[in-house]
């Protein structure tokens, strides 16, 4: 028996020997080329967002969505030209600015509505040539959002396939399913508050937020091609398999907080909403 | 052998067929006068074959089948002067501008560059059929020699040192263009050549017909020589078409438009230029009211606008023609004319074409023509003033900015920027809801406690204010406003916390949404 496996094995190597130099030796696929988000938490907790795939980040409002694409916004605008599809408006130059973000070299196409920001998606990942290209579809009506077919994604991933181009889609929940090379999760875990009581003149005059210090985030990676587990073999003992271990916290900075030495901090830590195990699984496509 | 000489037989045809490009293959005449009689002026080889002569009438021309009948256009004759004049710029700096059909070059010295005269003859060629001409072109050390063999033989004519006379010899004398009585006189002598011509005694020829008669007998015999009277290089591109019948609809606006711009970029192109900006005037029909209205007090309200201006100013100089017709059908599309159009004219200003030097250890930038041509297919869907770069404005307002345009960096440009300092940190960044959501706001104590917008009722965790801004309060409109962070319970399937920032307008006695904390 062993022996006709082994004559087996032979003759099928020698027969494929022109065409596939090893066939039964697994070759694990190059991972792809990542850029840096620009957090050093999540650039640890990720190994960064992909280049030529859809990287999907979604959560609640406020859960920290379009920080984390400033942050990215800023390390890719001072190597690259990026683009932002704003399907509702939302983007705000200031706080872009503030988080270090390049104006001149981001083109933002001020959409209303998702038809227009779709075909301006489709026009900018065509035209080629980005590093970056976001859309930014969070403020959306979800039913709406829902409504997008998937073969728009499929072919939104493979407009950016073998390209050096980012894409990045930021939305209320996960729509592009298996599409999507990386989906993150994002949730707001705490508010940083100082300043209870008017003690203390702001910093500046025009400088409103000076209370609101900060917040605590959480990101939790519900797919993601850069990160796939080992294969286990029948002859091999099962090991365990931590690549896939829980989520990571980050804290984002107010643009004008007040000085953390002189004025104690208040930390509002939220009860964790339990997400229901349905959701995960829809979320997981 | 430093003269050359360009000539376009059936000139004012050719500027016709050089704007309809199909017609040169069909019997074509032109018409010229002044209604109601229109006289066959010019008749191309198809036509006069079908027996079509110059001077018939306008309605004797149409009887014979298959024949194109078009009026003679000056501007036509106009544009294709001016492609004549940049082929001939495009060989040497030094032209005369002899007639609307006859231009004379100095080639001195251009034989190091094109190393023979056979050469610079084929290429003078080449360009004007690029440019929709179909020349003569000769070559003589005498400039009116060439002249001459240009206007009479198709060539290309190379004349050697020396061989002048021999080589006008067999032409006509009525090419010298004689006056109308020095042309009797030859011909009651029989002169009917150059070459009978130069035989005459110059002295007798002077008694009889004067210093007139010895000048046509120099040009004859191929002698005296006289310098050119140079053209300044000009840089005006211009092109236009009349049209018979008005055009409404963009689709055959577009056709007009791509016949207009092929020229345009030949001609640059063959001047070794680009196009920097497009200059486009539709001239409409006037509605047809005007004829009607006596007073026309009416139509000084509300008539339509007899012209229409459309620019396009690009970020690099463009040669493409296709890419050029693009950009101009999306403006077209976005800003439509609004009445039939009945002649079009177009002005490209020239600049020297860029050339771009990729990296290779230099990220990718966009392609600068197919930027232009994507930033102008957004702005068509989501408008002009909405896609481009967010500029900071010098004001305390929080959004203040204004839209510029997008042009992608060059690769040589100095990328991998340093990030600031101050923006090492991550920093919360904000939302804008716009236009603000109206909200109403209930206090207690000084602080708000609950807030109503969109339907939903919220209950207020934690807030922080106000924060008074005001702004521009010597113009109008002016701005004053109170603003609150408020961490806001938000209920619903999966409960969150959220930070939104509030405002009250001090104008409007109204509270508002202005964004969130994201």
């Amino acid at each position: 028996m062993r022996s006709s496996t082994a004559s087996l094995r032979l003759h099928i190597e020698s027969t494929l020997a022109g065409r596939i130099p090893s066939p039964f030796r697994l070759r694990e696929a190059a991972p792809p080329p990542v850029v840096p988000t620009g957090i050093a938490a999540l650039d640890e907790f990720l190994g960064g967002l992909p280049r030529g795939g859809l990287t999907e980040i979604y959560g609640p409002p406020c859960a920290g969505k379009t920080s984390l694409l400033h942050s990215t916004l800023a390390s890719r605008t001072r190597s690259e030209v990026c683009a932002l599809v704003d399907a509702q408006d939302a983007f705000d130059p200031h706080s872009s600015a503030a988080s270090g973000v390049y104006l001149p070299r981001l083109l933002w196409a001020r959409c209303h509505g998702l038809e227009q920001a779709f075909r301006c998606l489709d026009l900018l990942l065509h035209g080629g040539g980005f590093g970056l290209v976001a859309l930014d579809i969070a403020d959306a009506p979800v039913r709406f959002v829902r409504q997008v077919p998937l073969n728009v994604w499929f072919r939104l991933r493979r407009a950016v396939e073998d390209t050096p181009t980012v894409l990045l889609v930021l939305s209320r929940e996960s729509n592009a399913k298996t599409c999507a090379s990386l989906v993150l999760r994002l949730e707001r875990e705490a508010s940083q508050w100082s300043l209870r009581t008017r003690k203390a003149e702001p910093p500046a005059f025009h400088t409103p937020a000076c209370l609101l210090n900060g917040s605590v985030h959480s990101a939790e990676i519900v797919r993601s091609v850069l990160r796939y587990k080992k294969p286990r073999f029948i002859d091999q003992p099962a090991t365990a398999d931590h690549s896939f271990e829980a989520s990571v916290h980050f804290q984002m900075h107010a643009a004008d907080r007040c000085d953390m030495k002189e004025v104690p901090v208040q930390t509002m830590l939220l009860p964790r909403p339990k997400v229901q195990q349905e959701e995960r699984m829809r979320d997981s496509g | 052998m430093p003269f050359g000489a360009i000539f376009v037989p059936d000139f004012s045809l050719q500027a016709v067929g050089r704007s309809e490009p199909g017609i040169r293959s069909r019997p074509l005449v032109l018409v010229d006068g002044s209604a109601p009689i229109f006289r066959v002026t010019a008749v191309n080889r198809l036509a006069r074959r079908l027996g079509v002569t110059p001077g018939l009438t306008k309605t004797a021309a149409a009887e014979f089948q298959g024949v194109e009948i078009r009026p003679r256009r000056k501007e036509l004759e106009e544009a294709a002067h001016a492609a004549l004049l940049d082929a001939a710029w495009s060989v040497s700096p030094r032209v005369e501008d002899t007639a609307i059909d006859t231009v004379l070059i100095d080639l001195a010295g251009l034989t190091t560059l094109f190393r023979s005269y056979e050469n610079i003859a084929q290429q003078i060629k080449t360009r004007c059929s690029v440019l929709g001409l179909d020349v003569h072109v000769a070559i003589s050390a005498n400039v009116e020699t060439a002249r001459l063999l240009a206007c009479a033989r198709a060539g290309p004519t190379i004349v050697p040192d020396g061989q002048e006379t021999a080589s006008l010899k067999a032409l006509p004398v009525a090419l010298l263009s004689p006056d109308e009585d020095l042309a009797e006189v030859f011909r009651q002598w029989g002169v009917t050549t150059c070459g009978s011509l130069a035989s005459l005694p110059v002295l007798s020829l002077s008694e009889c017909v004067g210093q007139e008669g010895v000048r046509l007998q120099g040009i004859a015999s191929g002698q005296g020589n006289r310098s050119l009277a140079i053209t300044e290089q000009t840089h005006l591109f211009e092109e236009s078409l009349e049209l018979d019948e008005a055009v409404e609809e963009l689709e055959p606006l577009s056709f007009l438009l791509g016949r207009l711009l092929d020229q345009l970029c030949a001609r640059l192109s063959t001047r070794a230029l680009a196009v920097r900006a497009i200059q486009l005037q539709l001239d409409l029909v006037p509605g047809f009211e005007n004829a009607f209205d006596p007073s026309r007090d009416f139509l000084r309200t509300n008539k339509l606008p007899e012209t229409f201006h459309c620019s396009l100013v690009l970020p690099r100089p463009v040669e493409d023609a296709k890419l050029l017709l693009k950009l101009l059908r999306l403006r077209l599309q976005a800003n439509p004319p609004k009445a039939p159009i009945q002649k079009l004219r177009m002005l490209a200003e020239p600049d020297r074409p860029t050339a771009l030097q990729g990296g290779l250890f230099l990220p990718a930038v966009p392609d600068p023509d197919k930027l232009e041509l994507t930033l102008a297919r957004i702005a068509a869907v989501v408008g002009e003033g909405n896609v481009g770069s967010p500029e900071l404005l010098d004001s305390h307002h929080p959004d203040a900015f204004r839209m510029q345009k997008f042009a992608a960096p060059s690769p040589a440009s100095s990328f991998n920027l340093s990030v600031p300092e101050e923006a090492a940190d991550s920093k919360m960044s904000f939302r804008f809801a716009r236009p603000p959501l109206p909200a109403n706001v209930t206090f207690q104590g000084g602080r708000p406690v609950g807030i109503l917008f969109q339907g939903k009722s919220l209950k207020v965790l934690q807030a922080s204010g106000p924060w008074r801004a005001s702004g521009e309060w010597w113009e109008e409109p002016n701005w004053q406003e109170d603003a609150w962070d408020l961490e806001l319970d938000l209920p619903g399937r999966t409960p969150a916390r959220v930070v939104y920032r509030i405002v009250f307008d001090s104008l409007q006695k109204k509270w508002f949404v202005r964004g969130s904390y994201d």
